[in-house]
């Protein structure tokens, strides 16, 4: 009983050591299981189906993704993720420039700092509604500051060439308010002795802001990155408030096709919404894999 | 005839207390009702409706939930399947179809067979039936048709249209004036799917139309691009307002408040929110759609809300006394007077409220429409092919030149969908 007694108590020291952090996670890992990892496995198999939601689901193979391949609706959607994901980009040098604007001390700057950080507070319905009434064709004010310049009236929304790019614009405002937060904070840390030696180097200006200022805004960068590209990628609420994926489907994205086809009032495709679904989160997978494997290199690189 | 009806409608009015109570010692437990009826108005109504029939039935506890309207279209799907009422409102038509198919309402045909409801409800019978039976009953129903400015055409010295030609004559006419024939918002498609509707029944009759909402013709049909050619013919005119697709049904309608455009081809819904920004008596009026093929028959829209019975309901007798009060004459009058719905009765025994627009529809429904009455088109195609149609009406009333483009399309789909 003595001899056996002191490597029991270690080893359960040991256990105790391993497990406590298992029995924190816990909670967390099995919701997460639950609700974001079983349902995705879910979809992949419901869309092997075709089911309206109410009677039975009949199996149709790699069907759903056959009628995927000669939907036009569906090619739209992907052409229109991809203007969304690079002009969406635009946000993360724009938030960059605001930011270096905004980062000294004047009077008052905190102020100008919260006014321009606004739009990202306020709902993007709302951001929505407000760019829909300053595109109005009739009474928008879009319009008539064209009207100053001799420019004829357009209608942004209802155009199917510059729909999308329109709610882009609109996307893009509160979207250019979270990178410059983002950058402001990483401006914080940027390190005064460095911009000093630099300084006494000769450095200043874009080469002074390429060289020293932006390598030491590198982890803002990458989170604005990631915020931008998924934001991108599922854009869906502006859409719906602005354009309601018309004029005829020009400004349908993935997302918003899929709650077309699955949800929406004359759709209860749920086989084919989930088909949908699994391309969005397949494209996602790529951004997703390559962040995580950038932050786990950091990580080891420690 | 008039007084006839109405003195019937009294006596049936006073008739039906006294039999109630007999039947009503039967009723006993809960009856819970699911509605969709969230505007003020219809939620008035239904809780006045639930309110009257329980005091009816003492020994009967009516419980009402009141779900919002657009949210009870995807909410319905659940809760037929996991928690069913005894009594749930939806529309007509193809509409009923994937509850029916899915077995989820309950025939209640017999209800039908009912002398009371088979005599004065038969305008409505054929919205309700499918495969051969009817799966619930209507409580109201509304015309469409063009509500125009009086007084813009009197001004223009123009009268209400009964012809192809003169619609289009008095819509130069308009055009000339400065103004435009027709506002629309086609921003969420089914206003489109109104015009589509009565061009097509105009061309080629009721039918046709149905033949084409059921998948029977095809989209690339002659007799389709012959409707389409006709729609044309107003959209090259320049009839209807620009930038129609950027705009909801009630973001057009200041175009037509404000004189800008003269007509509004719509439900009877629209004329409520005209009243109400201004615009008088003498300045609103309505007129059927006008003939375009004298040798079809005329037939119209009228859109009808229902009542059905989930077939997992746990109270059906009292659900079918409910279906059956509701649906009764004097019933009918009170709920769809102008300080109620403000729409149509649908029991022929009942009376229209003394209201100018319900009186035009209610003689146009019931004595003019011998073609038959459509449901909608969002209602009578199914709901994916309804979907796919009206955006490409949105199309071809931007671009025109792209109706080969759009009506290939509708056609894959109808192979696919049917």
């Amino acid at each position: 009983m003595t001899d056996t007694a002191p490597p029991s108590i270690a080893a359960r020291r040991l256990n105790g050591q391993a497990l406590a952090p298992w029995l924190f996670l816990a909670p967390g890992v099995l919701f997460f299981l639950f609700y974001v990892v079983f349902p995705i496995f879910q979809s992949f198999n419901l869309s092997f189906y075709r089911w309206d939601g109410l009677g039975a689901a009949e199996f149709v193979g790699f069907g759903n993704y056959r009628e995927l391949m000669t939907d036009r609706a569906f090619e739209v959607s992907m052409w229109n993720n991809l203007k969304w994901l690079v002009l969406y980009l635009l946000a993360i040098p724009a938030g960059l420039f605001i930011a270096l604007f905004l980062n000294q001390t004047v009077a008052g700057i905190r102020i100008y700092k919260s006014l321009f950080f606004f739009p990202f507070v306020i709902s993007q319905v709302v951001v929505g509604l407000v760019f829909t009434w300053f595109y109005d064709p009739t009474f928008g004010l879009l319009n008539t500051m064209l009207g100053w310049v001799g420019a004829g009236p357009i209608n942004v929304l209802g155009d199917p060439t510059l729909a999308t790019y329109g709610i882009i614009a609109a996307g893009l405002w509160p979207q250019i308010a979270y990178c410059m937060i983002l950058y402001l904070t990483g401006l914080n840390a940027v390190d005064p002795e460095q911009v000093e030696a630099a300084r006494l180097d000769g450095a200043k200006g874009w080469r002074m802001l390429w060289y020293v200022i932006v390598p030491q805004l590198r982890p803002a960068t990458f989170i604005a990155f990631v915020v931008t590209i998924i934001g991108a990628l599922r854009s869906f609420d502006l859409i719906s408030i602005m354009t309601n994926g018309g004029p005829f489907g020009s400004t349908r994205v993935l997302s918003f096709y899929m709650f077309e086809k699955a949800l929406s009032e004359y759709g209860f495709r749920m086989g084919y919404g989930a088909a949908i679904a699994v391309v969005l989160f397949l494209i996602m997978l790529v951004f997703i894999g390559y962040f995580l494997w950038t932050m786990w290199r950091q990580e080891r690189g420690r | 005839m008039k007084t006839f009806t109405s003195a019937l409608a009294v006596a049936v009015g006073l008739a039906a207390p006294a039999v109630a109570p007999a039947v009503a010692q039967d009723l006993s437990g809960t009856l819970t009702i699911f509605s969709d009826m969230s505007n003020p108005a219809p939620r008035a109504v239904m809780e006045k409706l639930a309110s009257d029939f329980d005091a009816l039935h003492p020994d009967l506890d009516v419980e009402l939930t009141v779900i919002d309207r657009e949210a009870y279209k995807t909410q319905i799907r659940n809760f037929l399947t996991a928690n069913p009422p005894d009594v749930a409102n939806w529309y007509a038509a193809n509409r009923m179809r994937p509850y029916v198919d899915a077995g989820l309402f309950e025939d209640v045909s017999d209800l039908w067979a009912e002398p009371e409801i088979a005599e004065n409800l038969a305008s409505t019978k054929g919205a309700l039936t499918l495969d051969g039976k009817q799966w619930g009953v209507p409580y109201t129903y509304y015309q469409w048709g063009v509500y125009y400015r009086e007084d813009v055409y009197n001004e223009l010295g123009l009268s209400e249209p009964q012809d192809w030609e003169a619609f289009k004559s008095n819509c130069q006419a308009i055009l000339d004036s400065g103004r435009k024939c027709f506002t629309i918002g086609t921003k969420f498609l089914w206003t489109a799917g109104g015009w589509f509707d009565y061009l097509n029944m105009r061309t080629h009759g009721y039918d046709f139309h149905m033949a084409l909402t059921n998948g029977e013709v095809p989209w690339t049909d002659d007799r389709v691009r012959a409707t389409f050619a006709n729609w044309r013919e107003l959209i090259d005119m320049g009839a209807f307002i620009d930038n129609h697709q950027s705009y909801s049904w009630q973001e057009a309608l200041p175009f037509m408040i404000n004189g800008d455009a003269a007509a509004y081809l719509m439900g009877n819904f629209a004329v409520a929110p005209m009243r109400e920004a201004g615009l008088g008596d003498d300045q609103l009026d309505f007129y059927q759609f006008p003939v375009i093929d004298p040798d079809v028959e005329l037939a119209e829209d009228a859109p009808t809300d229902t009542f059905h019975i989930p077939s997992g309901a746990d109270n059906k007798e009292a659900a079918r006394a409910f279906l059956r009060y509701v649906v009764s004459a004097d019933v009918q009058t009170a709920i769809n007077a102008g300080d109620a719905l403000g729409q149509l009765p649908v029991n022929a025994s009942s009376s229209v409220d003394d209201d100018e627009m319900l009186e035009q529809g209610f003689a146009m429904l019931s004595s003019n429409s011998p073609g038959g009455v459509a449901q909608f088109f969002d209602r009578d195609a199914p709901a994916e092919m309804a979907a796919m149609a009206m955006e490409g009406f949105q199309e071809f009333m931007v671009f025109p030149d792209n109706l080969d483009d759009i009506l290939a399309r509708l056609e894959q789909a109808r192979q696919r969908i049917y």
